[in-house]
């Protein structure tokens, strides 16, 4: 499968499962709204161009956005993951290339503790923004300082049971493809 | 020129992010302040087949429960047949008087139109149905929207060519006039975005009587919703020092989780009641300017 389909089917589950699970769960509390479709962005190869990495992140936004009806709230945090996530992978991956021969990030290519880092950061800024927003029109400092960590809590443990339970098959990055 | 066209390739990537950022952001501000954003009626279009095919699936899970409710409001509507009612002295009869000007005639206000909700969430601070019925069969803006047994769920604020999108009153940008019912005293209804279960009511000045288990119904002076329709009752009562009313929590008469069908209420004379209004409001404001 080439991974321009597979991603396009992985960003199809994800808003699904967003949208037809994680949303209608019954009410937790108003502190936590699960979230799990960016890891659609984490996902996505090494080798994407920063260009379309923007791109991809501004698309699967903006279709949760249309499905939830906050047109542009999603797709702005999906936009600022996409623009900081090759600085985060530059950090935490090593610069000799030779013993990085995975295609995408997994705790696999990565390590345990640099994958969780990776998801860690990007999900604060995911939610920091993404509740910024929500903010700026409604609700206090303490709320929305509670709403992030909090968000940020269930949406890394969901993505540790994501990874858990769906180990992705390993592909090695080779001469041939 | 070269200085400028290197600094646009140098600076390229981070260029289109600001530009998505803007873009973004623009529909977000649009959207919060109008309720219009681009490509939003060919996206809700979309979203709408995509949701009414998985309503089909979900459905099922609330059958029971709206079958009830559905048979309550049947059973409530039944005890209000003239049928019921009969005249015990059988030597006097009714005599209806055949002098009826044009002018007396009972006009029609609000028009039902029935609607299968095809996706609701209740978790976040801003709360949209989105409903199967749009501009071709005869959806508007600002059209109220009651549960299946007549409780008060929201207002239509977008509307696409076969869907519409309707602002939950788990909404915190809400704001729906409501009244006591029996002492018939003005509030607001609004919702603080913390419990689903939970609306609050505001305005209503310390003075009344108020009890909880009180019944929360529309007002008589909304444009958009239907007088007398309930929406909640008084769950637990507390005064605001500071402007000396009330701040009740009202528990929800809709259950928002499980809604599925609902009916959409068109007031016929909205137009002319906001056009009235809007014409006083011109010549009060016209008249309070200075004359030459």
């Amino acid at each position: 499968m080439s991974d321009l389909l597979r991603n396009i089917i992985r960003l199809v589950i994800f808003i699904a499962v967003q949208v037809y699970v994680l949303n209608k769960i019954p009410h937790l509390h108003r502190f936590i709204t699960p979230y799990l479709y960016y890891l659609f962005i984490l996902w996505l190869p090494f080798s994407i161009p920063r260009m379309g990495l923007l791109l991809t992140g501004f698309v699967a936004g903006l279709s949760l956005d249309y499905f939830m009806q906050t047109p542009g709230l999603h797709a702005a945090a999906c936009v600022l993951v996409a623009y900081v996530r090759p600085f985060v992978i530059s950090v935490l991956t090593p610069k000799d290339t030779t013993g990085f021969t995975y295609r995408e990030p997994s705790p696999r290519a990565m390590g345990w503790t640099p994958y969780l880092v990776y998801a860690l950061v990007l999900s604060l800024l995911h939610h920091g923004y993404m509740v910024f927003l929500q903010w700026l029109e409604f609700g206090t400092i303490l709320d929305f300082l509670v709403k992030v960590v909090a968000t940020t809590g269930i949406s890394l443990l969901l993505i540790l049971t994501v990874e858990l339970l769906f180990p992705r098959r390993l592909k090695f990055r080779t001469n041939i493809s | 020129m070269r200085n400028i066209f290197l600094f646009i390739r140098r600076y390229f990537t981070f260029l289109t992010f600001l530009a998505l950022q803007a873009v973004a952001l623009w529909f977000l501000f649009n959207y919060n302040r109008y309720h219009r954003a681009r490509f939003l009626g060919v996206a809700n279009e979309i979203t709408g087949r995509i949701n009414s095919q998985y309503n089909k699936v979900e459905d099922y899970f609330t059958l029971r429960e709206e079958n009830r409710r559905l048979h309550r409001f049947n059973d409530s509507l039944l005890n209000l047949l003239p049928a019921n009612f009969r005249q015990r002295d059988t030597s006097a009869y009714l005599v209806s008087d055949s002098f009826r000007l044009d002018t007396t005639v009972l006009y029609r206000q609000y028009v039902f139109r029935d609607a299968t909700v095809v996706y609701n969430t209740v978790n976040f601070q801003k709360n949209y149905l989105q409903l199967n019925r749009g501009s071709r069969q005869g959806v508007r803006d600002n059209m109220a929207v009651l549960s299946s047994d007549g409780k008060a769920v929201g207002v239509v604020v977008n509307v696409s060519d076969n869907y519409c999108q309707v602002m939950s009153l788990l909404h915190i940008q809400n704001t729906v006039s409501a009244t006591l019912k029996g002492s018939g005293e003005l509030g607001t209804v609004e919702w603080d975005g913390k419990d689903p279960r939970y609306l609050l009511l505001r305005k209503l000045p310390k003075t009344i009587e108020v009890q909880t288990g009180d019944t929360i119904v529309t007002s008589p002076y909304s444009y958009n919703i239907p007088p007398g329709y309930m929406i909640g009752t008084v769950a637990d009562i507390s005064i605001d020092n500071t402007s000396g009313f009330y701040v009740l929590r009202i528990r929800t008469a809709a259950n928002f989780y499980k809604l599925q069908q609902v009916h959409i209420v068109e007031n016929l004379e909205r137009g002319e009641q906001v056009a009235l209004f809007e014409e006083t409001r011109r010549r009060i404001e016209e008249s309070k300017r200075p004359q030459r």
